[in-house]
């Protein structure tokens, strides 16, 4: 890998002493000066002029015949042009100083001729346009063409005449649907989207224990099509998912239905541009769909974790594929965030163990009372009507839903705590055997009364459409140190 | 123009797939002759493949640009699409 230094030192004496000009004609600023220039040229007291979007500009230094050529940018890249037009004087071989944009007064101090003699007519002051090394895109097209990337992973070359997207499934790095392909440049450009090193480690992936870089995490949202914003939550996710407290190698690994839940909280979910409302399970977002597909692909890959190999699930579920949305704007009622202690308006993920949703309609309840009781109703069936304690839930509150509750004074403790109270099962409802089940607690609790939900089991978050009076309910796999505890992580460290 | 991805596991296995097994038979198989570019490799392979035509078996003839480097990908991927069996001549 070259580093910039070694291409700006290298450019530097290319060049040679004198002073050097980057322009390009699609510049106002650039135009204004093209006759200031080749008088300057002319007098030799500039060098070169180098034209970044055309060879034959300025006409009039073309003539002369020092025009340089910059279409390739790779000085501009080498001397990190940001705007022109720019004079950049090289003494002894290295940068001495510059002048950015157009100023009479400044260029005249830096040639050391009063410019304002032959050209007062014109403005004193334009401030130049970006450069085109920096137009959208092109910083990494133009890393990855000289070098400059630090991305370290090994490449993979097809054949022209072989089908890329056939390539990447024959190698086995598809989850069923089609990949975007991790080019270098694709790559580098998703890497953007924070500010940590490519080479620093997120996680130990299960189940193979792979270390994963910052770079290994970025290949495969590209390959999921994440954008480079998205990152950060990805990185968060791959971060907290390869805990032992959310403990990903179990969840891959059991037969349960269930997979990674992303639950995304706070500003960034809207400025990803996240969906919290219509479909908010379903399909049609590019960042909800993306990001925990993201998040499966990495242990898919990098953990080397593959359905039929260590992944033993007997159903799965479609969320597997990625399963991520966000939390709706917190109207003062709070969120699954401040609820497991992230300050408000603080980005934030919870990953949850979690199964498909399943719906709790209920459009006659006018009532908290009689909502909850539908609540309650829906929630005793998580895993089995007769198993306690073992599973949580998410409790997906829909905004009519809400609204009901709302309505009623009640606040998330007030609804927790009314849900508990009716969620207390006698045991000899769920001892083995009762109710001609055979499933069930043992025949000991028969004269005790089990809690459906431990403390902290079940979450709740609002999001959904505006119509619709339906909740949903997310169950999730088993808790606590023998499965998963859900994990709510700030995103902002992975920025 | 050849695609160049970044590879996407732990890296813990070759990036190149395991060998097909070797055939116990030619019959109906299509045989590349793969001429790498040393002296006389031609005539090698001429002399195969008129065996292998005598004994009914399709052939095709590939040639290496220099026998100092590895197959191009392309040529590589040619030969797999279009035959079953390789032979490479290592003549001088």
């Amino acid at each position: 890998m070259a580093t910039l230094t070694a291409l700006r030192d290298s450019v530097s004496r290319e060049l040679g002493d004198g002073v050097h000009a980057f322009v390009k004609r699609e510049c106002e600023a650039c135009v204004l000066v093209a006759p200031v220039l080749a008088t300057l040229v002319v007098e030799q007291r500039v060098s070169s002029v180098l034209s970044q979007d055309d060879a034959s500009f300025p006409a009039v230094v073309t003539a002369v015949g020092i025009v340089g050529d910059e279409t390739d940018l790779r000085r501009s890249v080498a001397l990190s042009i940001e705007t022109v037009p720019t004079l950049i004087r090289i003494a002894d071989g290295v940068e001495a100083e510059r002048v950015v944009g157009w100023n009479i007064a400044e260029w005249s101090a830096f040639i050391g001729r009063d410019l304002a003699d032959d050209f007062g007519s014109l403005p004193p002051w334009r401030p130049g346009c970006g450069a085109k090394n920096l137009d959208i895109g092109m910083p990494e097209i133009l890393a990855v063409r000289f070098g400059l990337t630090s991305v370290r992973s090994r490449r993979v070359e097809l054949a022209s005449a072989e089908d890329e997207h056939e390539a990447m499934y024959a190698r086995g790095w598809s989850d069923g649907l089609p990949l975007v392909p991790p080019t270098e440049e694709r790559v580098t450009r998703v890497l953007m989207g924070t500010s940590r090193r490519p080479d620093e480690i997120v996680a130990i992936v299960p189940p193979d224990l792979a270390e994963c870089t910052v770079e290994k995490v970025a290949i495969n949202a590209v390959m999921a099509g994440c954008r480079p914003e998205y990152l950060p939550v990805v990185l968060a996710a791959v971060n907290a998912a390869c805990t032992s407290t959310f403990n990903a190698h179990g969840l891959l690994a059991t037969t349960y239905f269930s997979g990674p839940v992303l639950v995304v909280n706070g500003p960034i979910a809207a400025d990803i541009g996240m969906n919290h409302g219509v479909n908010v399970f379903g399909q049609g977002n590019r960042a909800n769909a993306t990001i925990g597909r993201a998040l499966q692909l990495v242990v898919r890959n990098v953990g080397g974790g593959l359905p039929g190999g260590v992944d033993r699930a007997t159903f799965g579920n479609p969320g597997k594929v990625g399963f991520a949305f966000a939390e709706a704007p917190d109207t003062g009622w709070g969120s699954l965030a401040t609820d497991r202690g992230i300050a408000a308006g603080v980005s934030a993920l919870t990953l949850f163990a979690g199964e498909g949703p399943r719906g709790i309609v209920d459009q006659k309840s006018r009532t908290a009372d009689s909502l909850v009781r539908s609540f309650a109703a829906c929630l005793r069936t998580v895993a089995h009507p007769k198993l306690p304690l073992g599973f949580d839930a998410i409790v997906a509150i829909s905004p009519e839903h809400l609204r009901t509750f709302r309505a009623d004074g009640w606040d998330r403790e007030r609804l927790r705590a009314e849900l508990l109270a009716l969620l207390q099962l006698p045991g000899a409802e769920i001892v083995r055997g009762a109710g001609g089940i055979e499933e069930g607690v043992p025949a000991a609790f028969a004269e005790h009364t089990l809690p459906k939900f431990r403390p902290g089991g079940l979450l709740f978050t609002q999001c959904g459409g505006e119509a619709g009076m339906f909740s949903a309910i997310i169950g999730g796999w088993v808790n606590g140190t023998e499965g998963s505890e859900p994990c709510t992580v700030e995103i902002d460290p992975w920025r | 123009m050849t695609v160049v991805l970044l590879d996407p596991t732990g890296e813990r296995s070759p990036v190149e797939r395991t060998q097909t097994k070797r055939p116990t038979s030619l019959d109906g198989l299509t045989v590349g002759l793969l001429d790498i570019s040393k002296p006389r490799g031609n005539v090698f392979l001429d002399r195969l493949e008129s065996l292998l035509h005598e004994g009914g078996i399709a052939t095709r003839r590939y040639k290496k640009p220099t026998y100092t480097k590895p197959a191009p990908i392309d040529l590589r991927h040619e030969i797999a699409r279009e035959c079953q069996a390789v032979i490479e001549a290592l003549a001088d």
